[in-house]
């Protein structure tokens, strides 16, 4: 393993296991803000133990969220030390903001999780909205950076380093608008069916558990709003890649040649050397009204660009076709959901085991999202101006802390496993939560 | 002063706060390490009562350092992340674990095997952050890190004097974090910590001679900071006067004044430390000037920081007020809880 390779292992590792965490911490204080304001509309004591459970889980993933992330800091320097010297002064105006988001989200969060019954119910609910929005917006700032590498924008390049630098133009480069979009609504696809499907789990074994059924409620009732919102974020995302990174689109659509009415390629397999996307289910003109909203666009292809420019067309191709199979899977289990919610019609055991199933999609599909950017990217860590090999740390051995880091992820996502099923799993029995306790809140 | 020392001075205040705050939660961590005697689970649990709600928050700080390191001097974070990488490496691990085994052993089996599993593993990377960060400071101070410009070596930092500011700084948390404690704590418990934190104090002399004595051959700059600068008769009398306070506060048992002494002595000792080093930031390679970013970057940075802090002070403020009472920074102890236990 080259020192180059295991330094794109170690960090892709970090970032692939900090992702999880970090998507959870956007939309998990949401889901726990709702389950509290639901109790202190309804009284329902279903309600407050979910609120107080969920805040448990927070509490667990958002620790290990704060400690992987303090993690890809250092390592933005100890595996790329040439990429943040030339890009520090230029992106460092969002991770800057963002470090007072994390403050913000961290010492509001301390306040809801110590704070029942310490502080009064509005200072309570309001501490809890302030980490759902502070999370947020931690995302929002850590995804305009990486925006930046897709299209950097705000400097110029004089002898190797950067000058004229304008960090306001940097933190909003071109295609800024989609990226970011579509990775915070990723965040509630992801937790949402993630959090709907362990409570379909216990649903489909005691289907009139009030906590249970709260639970799903909230958690698909925002997830399946997002991922119905997910699609058109996408098709607003294609336009800007088409516009900003139009080798990005050739590779995700495994598009070789330059053509008008490109076709839309469903699965295949790209083949770099001979040039064409295999076994693919083509629709015709589907790709030019995508990207273009015009049949007869012209769409560049990978021959458009140099041989050693194209990132690796066949990584790339899979895992955006993962994505997009996985967004569409759970768009149609949100609308079967959305339809029984909205008419108040019981859920259908069907669909119960629909949401099971689909419970993991989200994650696998934001992943192989980041995988579709990253890699969609390469061979550049910044497109045009900076090779990941010219980025990587002269020190040697990187595999060693590559295998130490992966052991050390690999412990704590099992011990996080081992405590949320302590936590969240073990439902109250259904007598203890029906009735609306005497002390709660009014209606 | 030019926007480049702004930054650094903001830097050097943000990295007092994190020792002061973050500093005395690895402290914590070391008591819980050393918890004895027939009071040793009631220890535990006033550590583990008084960092819960605010250790993410007061860590937030070092990657405050860490993002300005890296906006408004990008030449010494490559630099020190070059150099530095296997002591940031096992940081990391520290930092890492504390945060992940406290975490764990607060919603894990509350039963005792499981407890103290957790406990090792969050008092063990307690010790582990601090003496690395220490080294890490150390190795920055000493001009160990100049080396010829091609060709690294891994282990440059790996000598006397960043070693003993590893235990110097694992001292100095232990110290504050015994003086805070002595305040939340009640009773019996109170005098553990009160006698926890006279002999940390001691410790901490001890360090810092053999520490001082070392900069003599290792760490020029910080030998001269530390005997013929300007300011060094000053700071000397000030951190003297801060140290004996807080000593006399112990013995006589007002420990908020004892608390607020600590921490003066601290924040004199990580300032002094910045006061030596100046105008370097890598000893002897990259002066603030040569490492700064453009000014085209500092100037908003800077005041991205001012509206920052608008927000940011009021908050952390909250949070100490509704976890540490009332007036959680005051220096006297109020006369209105008297005698119930003494």
């Amino acid at each position: 393993m080259t020192d180059l390779l295991a330094a794109r292992w170690l960090f892709g590792t970090s970032l692939a296991f900090h992702i999880v965490f970090a998507a959870v911490g956007v939309a998990m204080p949401l889901f726990m803000v709702l389950a509290e304001w639901r109790w202190r509309r309804t009284g329902s004591p279903a309600y407050l133990e979910l609120a107080k459970r969920w805040a448990k889980g927070t509490a667990i993933l958002f620790a290990v969220g704060a400690v992987s992330g303090t993690v890809i800091s250092f390592e933005l320097g100890l595996l790329w030390p040439r990429f943040m010297e030339f890009a520090g002064p230029i992106i460092g105006m969002p991770f800057s903001l963002e470090g007072f988001a994390f403050f913000t989200e961290a010492i509001f969060l301390g306040i809801y999780l110590y704070g029942w019954g310490r502080v009064g119910p509005g200072l309570h609910l309001a501490s809890g909205v302030l980490v759902a929005v502070s999370g947020a917006a931690s995302a929002f700032f850590v995804t305009l950076a990486n925006a930046w590498m897709n299209v950097p924008a705000g400097f110029e390049v004089m002898g190797g380093a950067a000058s004229d630098v304008r960090p306001f133009v940097a933190m909003f480069p071109p295609g800024w608008a989609h990226e970011v979009v579509h990775v915070l609504i990723s965040c509630y696809v992801a937790t949402g069916f993630a959090v709907a499907g362990i409570h379909a789990f216990y649903l489909l074994r005691e289907r009139e558990n009030p906590f249970h059924r709260g639970a799903l409620r909230i958690a698909l009732g925002v997830g399946a709003v997002a991922a119905l919102l997910q699609p058109l974020s996408g098709d607003f995302s294609a336009r800007q890649v088409a516009a900003t990174q139009p080798v990005k689109l050739a590779a995700l659509e495994g598009q070789f040649r330059t053509e008008r009415g490109a076709p839309l390629r469903v699965g295949g397999l790209p083949d770099e050397d001979a040039r064409e996307t295999r076994f693919a289910l083509e629709i015709p003109y589907g790709l030019s009204i995508l990207a273009f909203h015009d049949p007869r666009a012209e769409v560049l292809g990978l021959e458009a660009f140099p041989r050693e420019n194209w990132p690796n067309v066949r990584n790339v191709h899979l895992a955006f076709q993962a994505m997009v199979g996985l967004g569409s899977a759970m768009a149609l289990v949100a609308l079967a959901f959305l339809y029984y919610r909205l008419r108040r019609l019981p859920l259908p055991r069907r669909l119960l085991q629909a949401v099971l199933l689909t419970s993991p999609f989200g994650f696998l599909a934001l992943e192989a999202g980041w995988l579709v950017t990253e890699w969609g990217r390469q061979p550049f860590t910044i497109r045009d101006v900076m090779r990941t090999a010219d980025a990587v740390t002269p020190v040697g051995n990187i595999a060693i802390p590559f295998i130490a880091f992966t052991v050390l992820y690999l412990f704590l996502a099992a011990m996080v496993i081992v405590l949320l099923r302590r936590q969240i799993a073990r439902s109250p029995p259904a007598s203890e939560l029906r009735a609306p306790s005497s002390a709660g809140g009014v209606a | 002063m030019t926007a480049a020392d702004l930054l650094a001075g903001a830097m050097l205040a943000a990295l007092v706060l994190y020792a002061l705050l973050a500093g005395a939660d690895f402290g914590g961590g070391i008591w819980d390490l050393l918890a004895t005697g027939p009071r040793k689970k009631a220890q535990r649990d006033l550590v583990e009562h008084a960092i819960g709600p605010i250790w993410e928050a007061n860590h937030v700080w070092l990657i405050l350092v860490v993002v300005l390191l890296f906006t408004g001097f990008p030449r010494a974070f490559a630099a020190i992340s070059i150099t530095l990488f296997v002591p940031l490496v096992l940081l990391l691990f520290g930092i890492v674990l504390r945060g992940a085994a406290f975490t764990f052993r607060t919603y894990d089996n509350p039963e005792d095997r499981v407890q103290v599993r957790w406990g090792l593993v969050f008092s063990g990377s307690s010790v582990l952050a601090p003496l690395v960060l220490g080294v890490v400071v150390g190795a920055l101070a000493s001009g160990r890190l100049a080396g010829p410009p091609e060709g690294v070596d891994p282990l440059a930092w790996l000598a006397p004097f960043p070693i003993a500011v590893g235990f110097f700084a694992a001292a100095v948390f232990a110290f504050l974090a015994a003086t805070y404690l002595a305040v939340e704590a009640k009773g019996p418990l109170q005098e553990d910590f009160r006698r926890r934190a006279i002999g940390a104090g001691v410790a901490v002399f001890v360090v810092a001679a053999v520490a001082g004595a070392l900069s003599w051959a290792e760490a020029p700059l910080v030998f001269a900071g530390l005997t013929r600068r300007g300011f060094s008769l000053p700071l000397h009398v000030a951190t003297a006067i801060a140290a004996v306070t807080a000593f006399v506060a112990l013995f006589r048992r007002h420990y908020r004044l004892a608390r607020a002494a600590a921490a003066a002595q601290v924040t004199l000792i990580v300032l002094g430390w910045g006061a030596s080093q100046y105008p370097y930031l890598v000893v002897p390679e990259l002066t603030l000037t040569e490492a700064a970013a453009p000014k085209a970057t500092l100037v908003p940075v800077l005041w991205a920081l001012a509206a920052g802090a608008v927000v940011l002070f009021p908050s952390l403020y909250l949070l100490f007020r509704v976890f540490k009472g009332e007036r959680p920074f005051s220096v006297v102890d109020r006369p209105s809880t008297p005698g119930k236990e003494r």
